[in-house]
C-alpha cells in the first residue's frame, strides 16, 4: 500500500465513529419486539431490576416471575437488567434492543408517541377492570393527542425529597428526628457534619448526565422559580433558566462549596453513582425522588437503619414547589397483539393490580418481603389517596420499611404543592444546565450570573426550533 | 491487490491473438468488437481462476462491507439528512454542518482535544520509548518486565479506568493523594477540577496504551544490527551517544508511524473522557467524539444524528488531510 493510501485509510477511521449513529437505523421496525413460537407461546422481554442488584432481589423477582408464567401459562417472561439513562435510553431505542415492556420517564412519553415510537396500548389498557379509576392527570401523561393511551402509568409518581443518613446526623449532634427543614438549616447542618466527618459530604447535589439540570430545577422549584414557560396556547416556550430562584441556588451551593467545604470531594455524581456514595455514607443529605430507598436498599447495600426521609424544604415563595414526575411502561412501536396482550397482562401483574386489588397486594408483599425486599417505600398515589390508604391497609402487615424514619416525609405528602418537569426538550435543557452546576461546584471563580445567561441562550435556540 | 496470486494456469491457447475478423476490418463494428472483447476478458479472467479469486476475497468483502464501507456511505449520506430513524429521513443539504459550525460547544471540544493530543504527545509518546530503551539493555527477566508493560493493555479498558477512579479519589483518602500526603503533597482533586482533569485522564491513557507501543519499539530495537552498537563502542561512544547516533536512526520510520497513529488516536479520544467524567467538570473534558456522541445520544428522546455525522465527517475529512499532509513532510525523513 502506498503511504497516501494508507494516509487516507487512517483518516477514514475517524469515519468509524459514523457507524455508532448509522449502525442503529431501523430500531424500531418491531423485527425483534417479541416473538411467538410455533406452540403458540409468546416470549415477552421486561425490564427487571438495576444491573448489580442484590441477589435477594434477584431472587424476589424470578419469583414473581414464575408466578406469573404460571397464571398464564403461554407466555414466557424474559428479564432484562435496565437503568433507565438518557445517553443509554437514546441508543437503545435507537438500535431497538429495549425490551417490549420498559419503563420512560412522564416528560419524554409525548414526544415518542408523536415519533411514532411506542405502540398504541388502548385497546389493551381498557381491559383492566381499574383502568377508569386512575388519576387523570397521570394517565394523560401517557396519552396521545386524540386521548389514546400508549404509555401505562405502572412504576411510580415520585415527589422529590430530602435524603439523609441518620447515623451521620448523630455523628455531628444533630438529631436524626429533627431533620432541616429550610435550605439554610440544610446548609449549617451539612457543615457541622462534614466537619465532625472528614472526607463526608454534608450534602451533596447530582450534576452529571443530566441530573446536575433535573436537580437545579428542583432547587428553582422549591425557591419559587421556574426554568420554562408555555405561552396561554402552548404554541410557544420561553426558557427562563436566568431566573431570580436559580440565582439563589447557586449561590447557596457556591457558598457551602468554597465557604463552608461541606460537599465533599467528588462532584460529578449522577441519579447511580449519587445512590452509591450515599448508601457507602460518604453523602449526608441529597435529594432525590421520594422512592429511591427501594432501589438502594436492592442494588447498594443500603442499611436501612441509617436512613432518613424529610419533606423538601420548601422557601416562603407563593409559587414553591416540589418537583414531581413518574415512570410509564411502554411497548416499542411495532409489537404484535401477542405482544401487547402479553404486555398488558405482566404490567397487570407487576406494577398496578397490586395497588388496587386485596389478593395481588398482599401476594405481592409477601414474595418480597420472603426475600427481604423492601415493602411500602413511600410514593405518589396513581388512584388517589384514598386507594392508596387502603392499600396500605392491607399489605400494614407485611411492611418492612423504616416507616418511622420517613415521617417527616409522609406527614406532607398529599399536601406538597407539586409541580411538572418542564415539558419541553425537557433532558437537553437539564444537559445544558449540568455544567453550570458543575462550574459552581469546581470553579470558586465562577461566574454564576454569565453561566446562567449563556444557558439560558442556549435553551432558548432549543425552544425555537419548535 | 495483484492478480496472479495463485500459480498461473495459462495454456498456450490463451496467449494465442484473436483471429481477425475479416468483416471488422473493412468496416469497424466498434460495438461488436467491444462486446467481443469484453466476452473474451472474462473468459481469459474465468480461465486464470478468476472465480477462485473472488471465492477467496469473498469473506473480506462482505465483512468490510457490512461491517464498515456500508455504515461509512451511510453515515455521509445521513449527514446530508434530518432523521429521528423512525419517520423517512428528509435532506436538508449543509444545515448539519452550519448546526455544527455554529454550535458553541464546538470550539471548546477542539480545544480540549488539541490539548489532550499536546499533552498526550508531551507525556504519552516518549514513555514507551524510554521503557522500550530501557527494557532492549536489561539483560535478566526480560520477559518479565515485557508482560507488566504490557499487562495494561490486555486488562478491559472500562476496568482500568473504573480502577483509575478509585485512584484518582480526590479525598485525602484517595490512593494517590494517601500516597503523595506520605511525601507531604497533595490533596489534589485530580478529575474533580478544571484544570487537572484532563492532565488526569492523559495520565491513565498513556498507562493504558504504552505497552501496545512499547511492544512495536522493542521489536524494532531487535532488528538494529548489533554490528552498529560495536562500531559505535570502537568510536569510544558511551550509551547515550549509542542511543541517540545509532538507536533513533534505525527506529526513525517506526517512530513516524506511531507519531501519527497516535495522533490520529488522540484525536479520537472518547473512552477517557466518556467514563471518567462525563465531558466534565463544567465541559473541562468534552471532546470532538464525546460531543458526535453528546449530538447522538445525549438527548433521550432520539438525537440530533445528522449533527454527530456530519461532525463525524469533517473529523475524518481532516484526519486524512493531515495525514497525507504528514506523510507528504515526512516522506524523504523516514525512507
Amino acid at each position: 500500500m502506498k503511504s497516501t493510501d494508507r494516509a487516507a485509510a487512517f483518516g477514514l477511521a475517524g469515519a468509524l465513529a459514523l457507524s455508532l449513529a448509522a449502525c442503529s437505523s431501523g430500531g424500531s421496525d418491531g423485527a425483534d419486539a417479541g416473538s411467538t413460537d410455533g406452540a403458540g407461546k409468546t416470549t415477552l422481554r421486561v425490564v427487571s431490576l438495576l444491573p448489580g442488584s442484590e441477589q435477594a432481589a434477584i431472587d424476589a423477582f424470578d419469583k414473581q416471575v414464575d408466578e406469573f408464567e404460571a397464571a398464564n401459562p403461554d407466555i414466557d417472561v424474559v428479564p432484562e437488567e435496565y437503568e433507565w439513562k438518557a445517553t443509554t435510553f437514546a441508543a437503545q431505542l435507537a438500535g431497538g434492543t429495549l425490551p417490549d415492556v420498559f419503563e420512560i420517564p412522564f416528560t419524554d412519553a409525548k414526544t415518542l408517541i408523536a415519533n411514532g415510537q411506542l405502540s398504541d396500548m388502548d385497546a389493551q389498557f381498557r381491559t383492566l377492570p381499574y383502568a377508569d379509576k386512575f388519576n387523570p392527570a397521570i394517565v394523560e401523561a401517557g396519552s396521545s393527542e386524540d386521548g389514546k393511551v400508549y404509555a401505562i402509568p405502572a412504576k411510580n409518581v415520585y415527589g422529590i425529597g430530602l435524603h439523609y443518613n441518620r447515623k451521620l446526623f448523630e455523628s455531628a449532634g444533630l438529631d436524626p428526628d429533627q431533620p432541616p427543614t429550610t435550605w439554610d438549616q440544610v446548609a449549617q447542618d451539612a457543615k457541622k457534619i462534614a466537619d465532625a466527618n472528614p472526607g463526608v459530604a454534608g450534602y451533596m447535589q447530582m450534576s452529571q448526565n443530566g441530573t446536575g439540570g433535573w436537580q437545579l430545577t428542583v432547587q428553582t422549584y422549591a425557591r419559587g422559580g421556574r426554568v420554562q414557560e408555555l405561552s396561554a396556547d402552548g404554541a410557544t416556550a420561553t426558557s427562563t433558566i436566568d431566573n431570580p430562584a436559580t440565582v439563589e441556588a447557586l449561590e447557596w451551593l457556591q457558598k457551602m462549596r468554597w465557604q463552608d467545604s461541606s460537599l465533599g470531594s467528588n462532584f460529578l455524581l449522577d441519579w447511580g453513582t449519587m445512590n452509591e456514595a450515599f448508601a457507602a455514607g460518604q453523602v449526608a443529605m441529597y435529594t432525590s425522588g421520594s422512592d429511591v430507598f427501594t432501589s438502594m436498599v436492592q442494588s447498594n447495600g443500603l442499611d436501612p437503619a441509617t436512613y432518613g426521609l424529610a419533606a423538601l424544604p420548601l422557601s416562603d415563595a407563593p409559587d414553591a414547589g416540589v418537583l414531581s414526575g413518574g415512570t410509564l411502561a411502554a411497548v416499542p412501536a411495532g409489537a404484535s397483539d401477542a405482544v401487547k396482550d402479553a404486555a398488558i397482562a405482566w404490567i397487570d401483574f407487576f406494577y398496578t393490580a397490586k395497588l388496587v386489588d386485596q389478593d395481588r397486594a398482599v401476594a405481592d408483599a409477601r414474595t418480597l418481603v420472603a426475600d427481604d425486599q423492601p415493602v411500602g417505600t413511600p410514593v405518589l398515589p396513581m388512584f388517589g389517596r384514598e386507594q392508596w390508604e387502603q392499600n396500605q391497609e392491607w399489605i400494614k402487615d407485611y411492611i418492612n420499611v423504616p416507616l418511622d424514619q420517613m415521617q417527616s416525609y409522609i406527614d406532607s405528602m398529599f399536601d406538597l404543592p407539586l409541580v411538572n418537569e418542564p415539558s419541553r426538550h425537557t433532558q437537553e435543557i437539564y444537559a445544558l444546565m449540568d455544567p453550570v452546576v458543575q462550574a459552581v461546584l469546581t470553579d470558586q471563580d465562577a461566574d454564576i450570573a454569565s453561566l446562567l445567561a449563556d444557558a439560558d441562550q442556549q435553551a432558548q435556540a432549543l425552544l425555537d426550533q419548535d | 491487490m495483484s492478480r496472479p496470486t495463485v500459480p498461473e494456469t495459462t495454456t498456450p491457447t490463451d496467449l494465442a491473438p484473436n483471429p481477425p475478423s475479416t468483416a471488422g476490418a473493412l468496416a469497424p463494428r466498434p460495438r461488436r468488437t467491444s462486446a467481443r472483447a469484453l466476452v473474451d476478458s472474462v473468459a481469459a479472467w474465468v480461465r486464470r481462476g478468476g472465480p477462485h479469486h473472488l471465492v477467496f476475497l469473498l469473506p473480506t468483502l462482505v465483512i468490510f462491507g457490512v461491517f464498515s464501507w456500508t455504515p461509512i456511505v451511510r453515515s455521509v449520506v445521513m449527514s446530508f439528512q434530518k432523521t429521528n430513524l423512525v419517520t423517512p429521513p428528509t435532506w436538508v443539504g449543509w444545515d448539519n454542518f452550519q448546526f455544527v459550525l455554529n454550535d458553541p460547544l464546538l470550539g471548546t471540544a477542539v480545544r480540549n482535544t488539541l490539548w489532550f493530543a499536546l499533552l498526550a504527545l508531551i507525556i504519552g509518546y516518549p514513555v514507551p520509548l524510554v521503557v522500550a530503551v530501557l527494557m532492549s539493555e536489561v539483560r535478566r527477566a526480560k520477559g518479565l518486565y515485557s508482560a507488566l508493560a504490557y499487562l495494561p493493555v490486555v486488562v478491559p479498558p472500562v476496568v482500568s479506568v473504573l480502577l483509575w477512579r478509585v485512584f484518582y479519589n480526590a479525598s485525602p483518602t484517595g490512593v494517590f493523594n494517601t500516597i503523595l500526603g506520605w511525601v507531604g503533597l497533595g490533596p489534589y482533586p485530580w478529575l474533580q477540577d478544571q484544570t487537572w482533569a484532563m492532565p488526569s485522564l492523559v495520565l491513565a491513557a498513556t498507562w493504558a496504551g504504552a505497552g501496545g507501543t512499547i511492544i512495536i519499539y522493542l521489536a524494532a530495537l531487535v532488528s538494529v544490527p548489533p554490528e552498529l552498537y560495536d562500531a559505535a563502542e570502537v568510536d569510544g561512544a558511551g550509551v547515550w551517544r549509542k542511543v541517540w547516533h545509532v538507536t533513533m536512526p534505525q527506529l526513525r520510520g517506526v517512530l513516524f508511524i506511531t507519531l501519527i497513529l497516535q495522533v490520529i488516536a488522540t484525536a479520537q479520544v472518547f473512552l477517557e473522557p466518556y467514563l471518567f467524567t462525563g465531558g466534565g467538570p463544567a465541559n473541562a473534558t468534552l471532546t470532538v467524539l464525546l460531543l458526535i456522541y453528546r449530538y447522538a445520544f445525549q438527548n433521550s428522546l432520539g438525537g440530533n444524528y445528522g449533527a454527530a455525522t456530519a461532525l463525524s465527517l469533517m473529523l475524518a475529512v481532516v484526519l486524512a488531510l493531515f495525514s497525507l499532509l504528514y506523510f507528504r513532510l515526512t516522506k524523504s525523513w523516514s525512507q
